[in-house]
């Protein structure tokens, strides 16, 4: 008897207290690896913008919160399995993904670009400042026009599984050579040796990259939004979860409403990506 | 799961290509190490036996992204003509299977030859064969012989090492197969047709291996 007690009180009982403690807490997933929406410290400690914004909104729903890691392209199959119940990993809001979860309303946004090494040939690209799909109309089709052919048969490199690889597969672009990268950093270490001609990301990825680590890269072409590119970018919320999606949605509103996602955005983009 | 099948044949193919290459050159590799280890010389013995100890002890994955990443942040690299070979993913993935494959071949093989008995290279001498052709003629193909099992597990080992090229953007079976998990966001689906695949494809070279023994295993 005696041995089953110790059995039961060194084995299983901390399993009890753990998964109590937990069942109250709002486990949010995201990737640590994508600065400067979500990103490690040299510590390991998560930081970035949806990191401070996670907490916040977690304070207005009045629940405890853990922020858990997660390699991108396990993102959705780790929430759809309960491993977490909201991502918050700059996941833009596109169709595709609202098949298999749910969204809250957009929270931030900001836009995509292509980026080179200076020096580059695709410097100085003809093309306007910014490019919106949703638009459509001439000036847009002019636009992907001499993209098309800039970027013909060009090596393309950016992150599996992203709007931008949606965006590049989508035939609007002509033919690359597109490749596919488990994390932005490896996009980013690629772009520096050369093996990419020029790679596709948010254009907040690039800059971060180019002040941190002293690279020449350059922002070329117009910044995209609209279609492939989704509708801004949500906390990611299963699909039967609505009490969640609910209380994100109004700690969403109220955050917007009193500053506070426009302060943590000036403070990690430089400029007010909240929406 | 049907739908996805045409994408991870392709990827098969590319997987089956990697591992055809590397054992090609892993067994050139790996004879030539072998050579050496057997040599009485104590300087070239131990530069064999330093590189199969390196890649032996090292996991694959960090060697490939030494060869792959680490290569190409050399500056001089860049600019020599070497850069046409190191520029390519697939070539990169074939240096280090390679490499890694070369090593435990070398030991696969050294062992081999120290398992001849003396009686054989005594019986070739006596009937005055030179060195150089009871190596060639006798000590090798015994070698490779002996190490036929052994040598089996290490293709199939290499089979399985080569789902490492998806890290470096080769869209082999294992990166058609991370490609259909980050599109469907089913990994079970995606993973385990993936492993399936695997798992045939070693049902094939463990029967084709099976079969080399017995027609021509050695006993000694």
């Amino acid at each position: 008897m005696n041995v089953i007690k110790k059995i039961f009180l060194t084995f299983l009982l901390p399993l009890f207290l753990i998964s109590s403690a937990n069942a109250d807490k709002i486990r949010i997933g995201t990737e640590g690896a994508y600065p400067p929406w979500n990103s490690k410290d040299a510590s390991g400690k998560l930081i970035g913008f949806e990191v401070e914004l996670a907490w916040q909104l977690c304070r207005y729903i009045g629940q405890q919160c853990e922020i858990v890691e997660q390699d991108w392209d396990g993102m959705i199959p780790a929430l759809t399995s309960k491993k977490f119940d909201a991502i918050m990993a700059g996941m833009s809001i596109t169709e595709e993904r609202m098949k298999t979860i749910n969204f809250s309303q957009g929270y931030a946004d900001e836009v995509a670009s292509l980026a080179v090494m200076k020096g580059s040939s695709l410097e100085g690209m003809d093309t306007p400042d910014a490019v919106n799909l949703n638009l459509g109309g001439s000036a847009v089709n002019k636009a992907m026009k001499t993209l098309t052919s800039a970027l013909s048969g060009k090596t393309v490199c950016t992150q599996i599984g992203t709007i931008h690889q949606n965006f590049l597969e989508s035939g609007d672009v002509g033919k690359i050579n597109l490749k596919t990268y488990k994390t932005q950093d490896e996009v980013n270490l690629d772009l520096s040796n050369g093996r990419c001609d020029v790679a596709l990301a948010a254009a907040v990825a690039f800059t971060d990259y180019a002040e941190k680590s002293g690279e020449a890269v350059v922002l070329v072409g117009p910044t995209f939004s609209g279609g492939a590119f989704g509708n801004g970018v949500g906390v990611g919320i299963r699909k039967d979860d609505t009490k969640l999606l609910k209380a994100f949605n109004k700690a969403i509103d109220k955050a917007r409403k009193d500053g506070h996602i426009s302060r943590i955005a000036i403070k990690w983009f430089g400029f007010d990506a909240s929406m | 799961m049907i739908s996805i099948f045409p994408s991870l044949l392709n990827g098969t193919v590319i997987t089956f290509k990697l591992l055809i290459s590397s054992m090609f050159f892993g067994l050139l590799i790996g004879l030539f190490f072998a050579i050496l280890r057997i040599n009485n010389n104590p300087l070239i013995n131990k530069f064999a036996y330093g590189y199969s100890y390196f890649f032996r002890g090292t996991p694959l994955l960090v060697q490939l992204y030494l060869i792959y990443y680490g290569l190409a942040n050399i500056e001089f690299l860049r600019n020599s003509f070497l850069w046409v070979v190191i520029r390519e993913p697939y070539w990169c993935a074939i240096i280090a299977f390679s490499l890694n494959t070369g090593a435990y071949t070398s030991e696969i093989l050294r062992s081999a030859f120290q398992t001849i008995k003396e009686g054989y290279i005594e019986a070739a001498q006596s009937l005055g064969v030179s060195k150089k052709i009871t190596f060639y003629k006798i000590q090798i193909p015994i070698a490779i012989k002996q190490s036929l099992p052994a040598y089996g597990n290490e293709i199939i080992l290499m089979l399985k090492g080569t789902s490492l090229a998806s890290v470096i953007t080769i869209m082999d079976l294992m990166g058609e197969a991370r490609k259909v998990n980050v599109l469907t966001f089913k990994p079970f689906e995606a993973f385990i047709t993936a492993g399936i695949i695997y798992l045939f494809l070693t049902f094939i070279i463990h029967n084709i291996v099976k079969y080399l023994e017995k027609k021509y295993g050695f006993q000694t």
